[in-house]
C-alpha cells in the first residue's frame, strides 16, 4: 500500500514548488515584473546548463563544498567532543561555560574580515570562520544531552567493569546523540551561510564568489542559476542528514 | 549463620545533599551482615533510606562514615563482583537485548563464540528467546526486566543488589517474575540483596527480612522469613500469613511516623 501511496504524496508534497515555478516563468514573460529583476526561469536553467558545460559551477561549487566540509567537521569533532566533556567536567564546565555563553549570541559573520586577517582569501579562512560559527551549537548540543545521561545507565555500566572513560563513550555519548544531531543540524544551515556570505565578501573561488561575480556583470540569469543550485544543495543536505539521523537514532521509540 | 558473612555494613552514615536546602540525614548508623548465599530483603518506608543503603553497597555513592565490606575488602567504588537490577531496568536503549546482555561479558577474558553462547543462556534463561534482536523500547516492562536481569546475571557477579526491580511492573507481572527470580536464584545461589516496600514480596521472597525505620534510615529489626517457598498455595499458609502480619505490624509503625515527618 506504501509502495502505491508513495509516489502520490511526493507530487503532494512538491506541487507548491512547481506552483511556485510555474507563477514564476508567468511573471517574467507577460512581464509583471522586469526581466532584469527576475529573469524567466527557463532563461535561468538555459544558463544553469551553460555553466554546468564551462566547468565554472563544478569548480567553484567543488571548492565551497571542500571549505563547508572541512570546516563542518572539525566543527562537528572538536565542538562534540567539547560538550562532552563539560558535562562530564566541573572544573572544564566552570572554565569554558561562561566562554560559550559569551561567544554563543555573536554573530558570527563579523568575524569574516577577522578570519581574512589571519589566514588571507583562500580556503583557510573560509574554514576557519565555519569552523568557529558552527562548533558552540554542536557544543550546546553535545553538553545539553550528555548532561541529560540516565545516572543508572552510568551505574550499570561502571558495575559491568566499564572504566570512567570506556563509561563516557559507551553511555555518555549515545546518550547525548538526540540533541548532538539537532546541534549538528543547526550547524550544518549555519556553515552554509557563512560560506556564502564570506565568500561573496571577500574570495576569488566558491558558489558565494560566482553569485557575486555574475551579478556585478549583469548576468543575472547566471547569478540566479548559482543561487538556485546553493539552495537546492543546501536542500538536499538537510534531506540526506535526516535520513542518516533516522537510521542512526532507530532505537529510539 | 552459614558459611562466611559476605557483605558488612557497620556504623555507615549517609547525608543526602539537595542542591537548595539543608542536608538531610538519611542514614544514621547501619549496620547489618547479609552471609553468602542469602537472600535478603531490605523493606522499609518510602524515603527510608533502603536504596540509598543499596547504592553504597554498590559502591556508586561514597562512603562518608562506618565501613562497608565485601568478602573482608572495603567498598571503594562499583565493580562487577556487584550486578545492580534497578527499578527503572537502566537497560541501555541503543543496544539490542543480545547487545545489552553481552555488554558485562566484553570485558571478561573470554572467546567471542564463549560470549556469545553464554549471553543466549541467559536470554533463553530469563525467557526472552526470540526477542534478542529487540531494541529495549519494543518490549514490554516485565520483557524489559528480564532482559536487565539477564544482563546482570551473565557476568556473573558474586551477589546480585536489587532495587525495587518489580515496582514498575503490574501485579499479574509482578508475581509471575517473583517465582521466576526464586526459581532463578535457587539455580544460581548468589548473595541477593532485594530492596522492596511491599511486605508480601518480601517475605515471600527472602531468607530474613530487614526492617528499617523511617528517616533516618536505621535497622529496625531483621525477622527470619525461611519456609518452603515452593509450595504452590504458600501464600494461603498460615506460617506465611502469620509471617506477612508481623512484618507488617513493625513496617505500619515506621511508615506512620514517615507520613507524619512529611512536610504538608
Amino acid at each position: 500500500m506504501t509502495s502505491l501511496a508513495a509516489p502520490r504524496t511526493v507530487v503532494v508534497r512538491y506541487a507548491p514548488l512547481l506552483i511556485l515555478a510555474l507563477a514564476w516563468e508567468a511573471a517574467s514573460r507577460l512581464h509583471l515584473v522586469s526581466s532584469l529583476a527576475l529573469p524567466p526561469l527557463t532563461d535561468v536553467a538555459q544558463a544553469w546548463i551553460e555553466l554546468v558545460q564551462s566547468g565554472e559551477l563544478v569548480t567553484n561549487g567543488l571548492s565551497s563544498l571542500y571549505r563547508a566540509g572541512a570546516g563542518l567537521a572539525l566543527a562537528i569533532a572538536i565542538g562534540g567532543a567539547l560538550g562532552i566533556v563539560m558535562a562530564s567536567s566541573r572544573p572544564v564546565n566552570a572554565m569554558l561555560g561562561p566562554l560559550v555563553e559569551l561567544f554563543y549570541p555573536m554573530p558570527k559573520s563579523a568575524l569574516i574580515p577577522v578570519t581574512v586577517l589571519w589566514l588571507g582569501f583562500g580556503d583557510g579562512s573560509k574554514i576557519l570562520l565555519i569552523f568557529l560559527g558552527c562548533t558552540l551549537p554542536v557544543t550546546i548540543g553535545a553538553y545539553n544531552g550528555a548532561r541529560g545521561s540516565d545516572r543508572h545507565l552510568i551505574w550499570s555500566a561502571r558495575s559491568m567493569g566499564a572504566h570512567r572513560l570506556r563509561m563516557i563513550w559507551d553511555v555518555v555519548v549515545p546518550s547525548a546523540l538526540p540533541e548532538l544531531v539537532n546541534g549538528v543540524r543547526t550547524a550544518l544551515a549555519l556553515s552554509f551561510i557563512l560560506l556564502v556570505s564570506s565568500e561573496l565578501i571577500v574570495a576569488r573561488q566558491g558558489f558565494g564568489y560566482l553569485i557575486g561575480y555574475l551579478g556585478a556583470n549583469g548576468s543575472y540569469e547566471a547569478m540566479f542559476a548559482v543561487v538556485l543550485t546553493v539552495a537546492f544543495i543546501g536542500f538536499l543536505f538537510d534531506r540526506a542528514y535526516q535520513s542518516v539521523v533516522e537510521r542512526v537514532l532507530r532505537w529510539r521509540e | 549463620m552459614s558459611g562466611p558473612a559476605q557483605i558488612i555494613v557497620k556504623d555507615v552514615c549517609h547525608h543526602y545533599r539537595p542542591s537548595v536546602g539543608r542536608d538531610v540525614l538519611a542514614l544514621e548508623n547501619v549496620t547489618l551482615e547479609v552471609p553468602e548465599r542469602e537472600f535478603l530483603a531490605l523493606l522499609g518506608p518510602s524515603g527510608c533510606g533502603k536504596s540509598t543503603l543499596l547504592y553504597l553497597i554498590g559502591g556508586f555513592l561514597p562512603i562518608e562514615t562506618g565501613k562497608i565490606l565485601v568478602d573482608g575488602k572495603p567498598v571503594t567504588g562499583p565493580g562487577p563482583d556487584r550486578g545492580i537490577v534497578f527499578q527503572n531496568f537502566a537497560l541501555f536503549p541503543w543496544k539490542t537485548v543480545r547487545k545489552n546482555v553481552l555488554y558485562g561479558l566484553e570485558r571478561q577474558p573470554l572467546r567471542r563464540e564463549e560470549r556469545e553462547k553464554r549471553a543466549q543462556a541467559f536470554i533463553d534463561l530469563v525467557g526472552l528467546t526470540g526477542f534478542e534482536e529487540s531494541y529495549p523500547s519494543q518490549l514490554s516492562g516485565g520483557m524489559k526486566q528480564r532482559a536487565a536481569i539477564a544482563r546482570t546475571l551473565a557476568f556473573d557477579p558474586r551477589m546480585l543488589l536489587m532495587d525495587e526491580p518489580f515496582g514498575a511492573l503490574d501485579a499479574q507481572t509482578r508475581s509471575l517474575m517473583q517465582s521466576e527470580l526464586l526459581a532463578i536464584w535457587e539455580k544460581t545461589r548468589k548473595t541477593v540483596i532485594f530492596v522492596t516496600h511491599d511486605v508480601h514480596e518480601a517475605v515471600y521472597l527472602a531468607e530474613r527480612v530487614a526492617v528499617m525505620s523511617a528517616r533516618p534510615g536505621r535497622i529496625k529489626t531483621v525477622v527470619d522469613t525461611r519456609f518452603d517457598k515452593n509450595d504452590p498455595e504458600v501464600h494461603r499458609t498460615k506460617m506465611f500469613v502469620d509471617k506477612v502480619d508481623e512484618v507488617w505490624n513493625l513496617v505500619r509503625e515506621e511508615a506512620i511516623k514517615a507520613l507524619e515527618k512529611r512536610p504538608s
